[in-house]
């Protein structure tokens, strides 16, 4: 092979498993999309939690930390849950409907006050119990992730985008209102990285190794050097991507996301409790990013508050490039972003990398705004 | 009711129902009972509260004051899909079908409320027997049916999720005379299995024709009541809402 075919070969290599994060990352926006038609800007900080959690549970030191605070919040979480469906919702609804929202803003606030307060003791005790450092599987790590940023995401939904709904605000304020929660999303983050680390950045261990039999040694074939974990990435994520494809289409609870992606009202006439599905697609999405995100922390390895910045960007041209909402076209669009990229940064220099994305989200605007896979409205699935 | 005992209890009571969109009210008090078999109509102009009717009974819309009550339990204030899983299943006006999930997803989708999940298939069975149209097209995409047979299809999907009661919100609407009849046909088909029917249709002399029990709706009250027969031999009422 001569040496321009087996760079190309090389960057298609690379292309493809960097495409594989993109679209897993864009199929979050999509799906959020698809079924209220709102662009969730908190996910790239979804994604950039993903990454942490991840990190932090790959380093020993820092494991123990992470499993003391999930516990302790596991704890809480379902007596507070209980609370709030069994006592604080039916006697906010007994009071005058005015004062409703007011009265539950400040029981709300104190709980959570009070909650914190709990909270740090039992964390104490935990991190007591807990030997000094652990080492945590790198695939229990990835569970971590994804179930992280699935909480995370369900999260945002009770607060940044049902209030909103509830009384029926513009998708303009549920949009901006998802700045806002990532905004404080990257702030928390911000001040956790300070904490943990004493500085705003921390790193991946090299070669990770997901699964005890995975090599972690560099494959050559001739010129060509293919790391395992590019395969292992693109495995995992097509793996997620054709399962998600199976739940939407086969199961029961896709075929009721379709619906309320189709018509809210019809669906909650059809018996399909809207809400309950709403849960499911924030909990989807937002394990889709946290899988994302710790995928690309295995092959970037650096992590700061802010990589979801530019990621970001990156999903959004891709779900605008294949279609907004469109799950298949999120995918597809993830891919071509990717190759656009590497190839911007194979022939022409790695600092136009994200220069190129916005010329192409631009493009695709003016020259097809529905995207490839795009449909009219009422075909959106 | 207990004093005559020989008189069952109506299967759907409203009592009083005022509905507004904001400080404007649709309904100003509206009560009106429902009995065993019956195909009962509400009749009335465009905008005297027939639609909000029906969808304050299915939980879509909120009552501000006000009683429903569905086979002797209060659903007042219940959220939507919790009043559909008791079986009161709303055809909404306009067919309202999932134009882009397959003709048999569409029929499937609203079964999930079902306990005898044994008699789906033969239900399932038995639609395709009564719409030969649609087993024929059950895996085209439901938008690629024509008028009448998305409205066969809205009403398969109704029957498919077992109704207790059927409310049907304009069925005949925009559709051609000929498939008007179709449908009419095929509401007295259902009301001759025994389900009680909801209707509300601006159809007045179709509604008239089928219906046991009539009630006339205008501008959020009811003005009149009185079976189909006393209804249609009311020059006034005739007039003014027959058109």
């Amino acid at each position: 092979m001569d040496l321009l075919t087996s760079t190309t070969v090389q960057q298609i290599i690379n292309a493809v498993s960097v495409g594989a994060i993109y679209a897993l990352f864009a199929l979050g926006y999509a799906l959020v999309f698809s079924i209220l038609g709102v662009l969730n800007l908190a996910h790239s900080a979804i994604f950039m939690w993903g990454a942490f959690i991840g990190m932090l549970a790959l380093d020993p030191e820092k494991a123990p930390i992470l499993i003391a605070f999930s516990i302790a919040a596991l704890l809480l979480s379902i007596p507070s849950i209980l609370l709030e469906k069994r006592i604080v919702q039916p006697q906010l609804l007994r009071l005058p409907h005015q004062s409703q929202r007011f009265v539950g803003l400040i029981v709300r606030v104190v709980a959570l006050y009070l909650l914190w307060q709990i909270g740090r003791p039992i964390y104490g005790i935990l991190i007591g119990i807990l030997p000094e450092t652990m080492i945590i599987p790198a695939i229990i790590a990835f569970v971590f992730s994804v179930l992280g940023g699935g909480i995370l995401s369900v999260i945002l939904e009770f607060t940044a985008f049902r209030p909103l709904r509830a009384r029926n605000a513009a998708r303009l304020a549920q949009l901006v209102s998802s700045i806002g929660a990532a905004l404080v999303l990257v702030n928390v983050a911000q001040i956790a990285f300070d904490w943990l680390y004493n500085r705003t950045e921390g790193y991946y261990p090299r070669d990770v190794q997901l699964l005890p039999f995975i090599p972690t040694e560099t494959w050559i074939i001739g010129d060509l050097r293919i790391t395992p974990i590019r395969v292992v990435i693109l495995v995992i994520a097509l793996g997620l991507m054709v399962a998600l494809q199976y739940m939407v289409t086969k199961t029961q609870i896709g075929q009721q996301m379709r619906a309320v992606a189709f018509n809210q009202r019809i669906s909650s006439l059809l018996g399909i409790d809207v809400s309950r599905v709403y849960i499911v697609t924030f909990f989807l999405a937002g394990a889709f990013g946290g899988a994302a995100g710790m995928l690309f922390g295995m092959v970037f390895l650096n992590v700061t508050p802010f990589i979801g910045e530019s990621i970001a960007l990156v999903g959004l041209t891709a779900i605008v490039l294949g279609g907004l909402g469109s799950i298949n076209g999120a995918v597809l669009g993830g891919f071509i972003v990717a190759f656009i990229q590497t190839a911007s940064v194979t022939f022409g220099g790695s600092s136009y990398r994200n220069a190129i994305v916005f010329i192409l989200l631009f493009l695709v605007l003016l020259l097809r705004p529905q995207g490839i896979l795009g449909q009219a409205e009422e075909n959106r699935a | 009711m207990k004093s005559k005992p020989e008189t069952s209890h109506p299967i759907l009571e409203v009592t009083n129902l005022q509905t507004s969109y904001g400080s404007i009210r649709a309904l100003n008090g509206i009560s009106f009972r429902i009995m065993h078999g019956q195909v009962v109509s509400l009749i009335g102009a465009n905008g005297a509260g027939k639609s909000t009717t029906l969808n304050t009974i299915s939980g879509i819309l909120k009552a501000d004051t006000g009683q429903i009550v569905f086979f002797e339990e209060d659903i007042t204030g219940l959220s939507a899909h919790h009043i559909t899983r008791r079986h009161l299943i709303q055809v909404p006006e306009g067919r309202q079908i999932i134009a882009n999930m397959s003709v048999l997803e569409n029929l499937m989708i609203g079964a999930h409320i079902r306990l005898d999940k044994a008699k789906v298939q033969t239900d399932l069975e038995g639609i395709f027997e009564r719409f030969p149209r649609l087993q024929e097209r059950r895996k085209q995409k439901a938008g690629s049916l024509s008028g009448g047979e998305q409205q066969m299809l809205a009403v398969g999907r109704a029957l498919m999720m077992r109704p207790r009661l059927l409310m049907l919100d304009e069925p005949s609407m925009g559709l051609a005379p000929l498939l008007v009849n179709e449908v009419f046909a095929l509401i007295a088909e259902i009301k001759s299995q025994g389900i009680p029917i909801l209707l509300v249709e601006q159809n007045a002399r179709k509604a008239l024709q089928i219906a046991d029990y009539v009630y006339v709706l205008d501008r959020g009250q009811i003005v009149n009541e009185g079976s189909a027969q006393e209804i249609q031999q009311d020059t006034d009422i005739l007039s003014a809402y027959l058109g």
